[in-house]
C-alpha cells in the first residue's frame, strides 16, 4: 500500500512545475497547458485525501473540476484565437491592453 | 509491488510535466501533457477511483487535448519564443517561486504527521457511488455545472464568430 503522503508530494511537485511553466513560458497555449497541469495536481490531491478519509466526496469534487476545466479551456482558446486574428502574433508580452 | 508501480508512474508524470515546460515546440508540450494526464489516470486507478480514471482519459486526454492541438494547428506555432526575452529578469523568478511553493507543501506534510487515523473503510470509486452522490448531495452544483457549460458554449460561439 502506498502512503497517501507520497501522492500529496507528487501533487505538490506537479503543481510547482505548473507554476514555473506559467511564469517562464511566453506562448499563451503553453501557459494554458501548464494551468491544466496545476488543475490535475489539485485533482490528484483531492483523490488522495478522499482515499485517506474513506469518502467518495473528493472524487465528486474532481468531477466538477473537470467540467469547469473543460469550460475554461474552450473559452480561453477562443479568446486566444480571437487575439491572434487581431494581432497576427502570439506572445503574452504583447497582451498589455488591459494592464493596470 | 504497488510502491514500485507508484514510483514508475510518478517518474513518468514528473518527466512529462518537465517536458511540457522545457520543450519549445507547443506540439511536443501537448503530447507530453497527454502522457502526464494518462499517468495521473493510472494513479487514480491505484487509488481506487475507477470512474475518474475513465473520465480522465475520455475528457482530458480525449476532448481537451484534441481542442488544444486544434488550436496549436490553427495558430501556426513555433516562432513565438525565439529571439531575446524582453522580461528575462522577471522570468528568472519562476524557479524560486516554484521551489518555495513545493517546499511549503513538503514542510506542511512533514510537520502535520499526526497519529494516522484508523484504517478507513474501502470506498468504491465506481459509477454507482459517484452517480448516487452526484444526484443527491451534489445535485445543485451538478445543475450549476450544466448552466456553466451552456454559458461557456454561448460565449465561445460569440467569440469565434467572424465579424464582417
Amino acid at each position: 500500500m502506498v502512503p497517501e503522503s507520497y501522492y500529496l508530494a507528487l501533487s505538490a511537485a506537479l503543481f510547482a512545475i505548473g507554476v514555473v511553466g506559467v511564469i517562464v513560458r511566453r506562448n499563451p497555449l503553453v501557459i494554458f497547458m501548464s494551468i491544466e497541469l496545476m488543475l490535475n495536481a489539485a485533482n490528484l490531491a483531492f483523490v488522495a485525501f478522499g482515499h485517506r478519509l474513506g469518502s467518495p466526496d473528493g472524487q465528486v469534487l474532481v468531477f466538477f473540476v473537470m467540467a469547469v476545466a473543460a469550460a475554461e479551456v474552450a473559452v480561453g482558446l477562443a479568446i486566444i484565437v480571437a487575439i491572434f486574428r487581431l494581432r497576427r502574433r502570439l506572445s503574452v508580452d504583447d497582451l498589455n491592453a488591459m494592464r493596470w | 509491488m504497488s510502491l514500485l508501480a507508484f514510483a514508475i508512474i510518478a517518474l513518468v508524470a514528473l518527466g512529462s510535466a518537465l517536458g511540457l515546460v522545457v520543450r519549445r515546440n507547443p506540439i511536443h508540450g501537448a503530447l507530453f501533457l497527454v502522457v502526464n494526464l494518462g499517468s495521473i489516470a493510472a494513479l487514480y486507478l491505484m487509488l481506487g477511483a475507477e470512474f475518474l480514471a475513465a473520465a480522465q482519459v475520455i475528457v482530458y486526454a480525449g476532448a481537451i487535448m484534441v481542442l488544444f492541438i486544434f488550436a496549436i494547428m490553427v495558430l501556426i506555432p513555433g516562432k513565438e519564443e525565439t529571439g531575446p526575452d524582453p522580461r528575462r529578469a522577471l522570468r528568472l523568478w519562476a524557479l524560486p517561486v516554484g521551489g518555495v511553493l513545493f517546499l511549503q507543501v513538503v514542510v506542511l506534510l512533514v510537520i502535520s504527521r499526526g497519529a494516522p487515523p484508523a484504517a478507513p473503510p474501502a470506498v468504491s470509486g465506481g459509477v454507482e457511488t459517484i452517480g448516487r452522490l452526484l444526484f443527491t448531495d451534489y445535485l445543485f452544483p451538478f445543475e450549476l455545472t450544466s448552466v456553466l457549460l451552456l454559458a461557456a458554449m454561448v460565449g465561445v460561439l460569440l467569440l469565434a464568430r467572424r465579424r464582417a
